[in-house]
């Protein structure tokens, strides 16, 4: 605790620099997944394939990865970023193309009767109904993702893992407690707070 | 490069196959451990309602603590080597277990159960006899779930002394060695694919026989 009272800056920008890392990763993911999700509701051909690869993306443990992008990119905060976009895929594609697929059919046949385009359909009609499910998938991907940003310290990506791996390496125990536990709390705290959003947004939708 | 790591591993197959076959057993013994103590559990909460809220609510925060912060917590208790990493890596495999079960007995139709009573099967026939086979596809994929992130979590008991393939990925970033660390980064994927890939054969083989 006294370790962390005197060196709680140090903290504080391990954790700013874990916040930026881990979400510029999931902005990424959510960009491509989009793209994927909306032709995998589509199409079922497309949701099997999408699903295939990034589960099999998904099963490689987290430091293999890190390790195997190394021959190919290097370390540092690019490579941590492909390993986090690649993780989170198969959890956001799942839930855009479910939360998409599940806008029941009547809702967007009368969209089609008022003379709505296609793409008017997907932005004002199918992706708003289709919004807790994608907010779900957000959810797990953000803990994913701030999980995967501690260990890829380990490539010079930055982040509370630094801190974790300090302590490690110079056997300072309040060190490693430090890091360790500002990661286990901020996990839990996007955790709780995207829960509260996908409740509401649920909330929101059954009273119409 | 893949050729060197190749090469290396026929020059120290005693060395590599150390760290697999630990990889392996730390592995499996931390599933099974969590696996006894969650299992059992889960079916018995399933009949706590109210308990069941919390121990629920609790194992779902639990399923959110990043890996590496878990084990590393475990090492100013514990110390480094087996032992600590066994039981870290227990920790991670309880939430999934743990909550897939809960929700497979919770999910058995109440009017399979009814049935069953109404043909004279006491509480105890009822659960060990229609409940538990019908939960255990549910059952089955927690334990996959959990498997994969054991394999992936003892990559990284490496950094606790929990030796493993990882020891050849750290080696490997540490002196910037290409193909050393390919010798612990593909053997770890291969592992942790064909787990999940054996876990879906048993899962799917353990769906009851005239359930779709």
């Amino acid at each position: 605790m006294n370790w962390f009272l005197r060196n709680w800056d140090q903290v504080a920008v391990a954790l700013g620099e874990h916040l930026v890392i881990a979400g510029s990763a999931l902005a990424i993911a959510f960009v491509i997944s989009l793209a994927i999700g909306i032709a995998a509701a589509r199409s079922q051909r497309v949701f099997d394939a999408a699903m295939a690869i990034s589960g099999l993306l998904y099963t490689i443990p987290t430091l293999a990865f890190l390790a195997l992008l190394i021959p190919v990119v290097g370390l540092g905060k690019a490579n941590a970023i492909i390993c986090m976009v690649a993780f989170s895929l198969m959890i956001l594609v799942r839930n855009i193309a479910t939360g998409i697929r599940e806008v029941p059919a009547e809702i967007t046949d009368a969209a089609r009767g008022m003379g709505m385009s296609a793409a008017e359909i997907l932005w004002r009609i199918e992706l708003p109904l289709a919004l807790p499910v994608i907010v779900a998938g957000l959810r797990i991907a953000a803990v994913t993702v701030i999980s995967v940003t501690v260990v890829a310290a380990y490539v010079n990506a930055g982040g509370l893992g630094t801190i974790i791996f300090n302590g490690i390496a110079s056997d300072h125990p309040p060190k490693i407690i430090s890091g360790a536990v500002a990661a286990c709390l901020l996990a839990i705290a996007v955790d709780t707070s995207l829960a509260a959003l996908e409740r509401q947004l649920k909330s929101r939708h059954a009273s119409g | 490069m893949l050729i060197d790591a190749w090469r290396y591993i026929l020059a120290h197959p005693d060395r590599f196959g150390d760290a697999l076959w630990r990889h392996v057993t730390l592995s499996a013994a931390a599933l099974a451990i969590a696996a006894t103590i969650a299992i059992p559990l889960g079916i018995w909460l399933a009949g706590q309602a109210r308990l069941a809220l919390v121990v629920i609510n609790a194992t779902n925060l639990g399923r959110t603590l990043p890996s590496l912060a878990v084990l590393a917590l475990t090492m100013p208790f514990l110390g480094t080597g087996f032992v600590p990493s066994l039981f870290a890596l227990t920790l991670l495999a309880l939430p999934p277990i743990l909550i897939n079960t809960y929700t497979a007995i919770r999910q058995v139709d109440p009017d399979v159960i009814d049935a069953a009573r109404g043909m004279g099967m006491t509480q105890r026939e009822i659960t060990r006899r229609v409940v538990v086979p019908l939960a255990v596809p549910v059952i089955a994929a927690g334990v996959r779930i959990a498997s994969i992130q054991v394999i992936s979590g003892a990559v990284l008991a490496a950094y606790i002394g929990g030796g493993g393939l990882g020891d050849f990925i750290t080696a490997g970033i540490a002196m910037m060695q290409l193909p050393l660390l390919l010798v612990g980064a593909v053997p770890a994927t291969l592992l942790a694919i064909g787990a999940d890939f054996l876990m879906g054969r048993v899962q799917r083989s353990l769906r009851p026989r005239g359930i779709a």
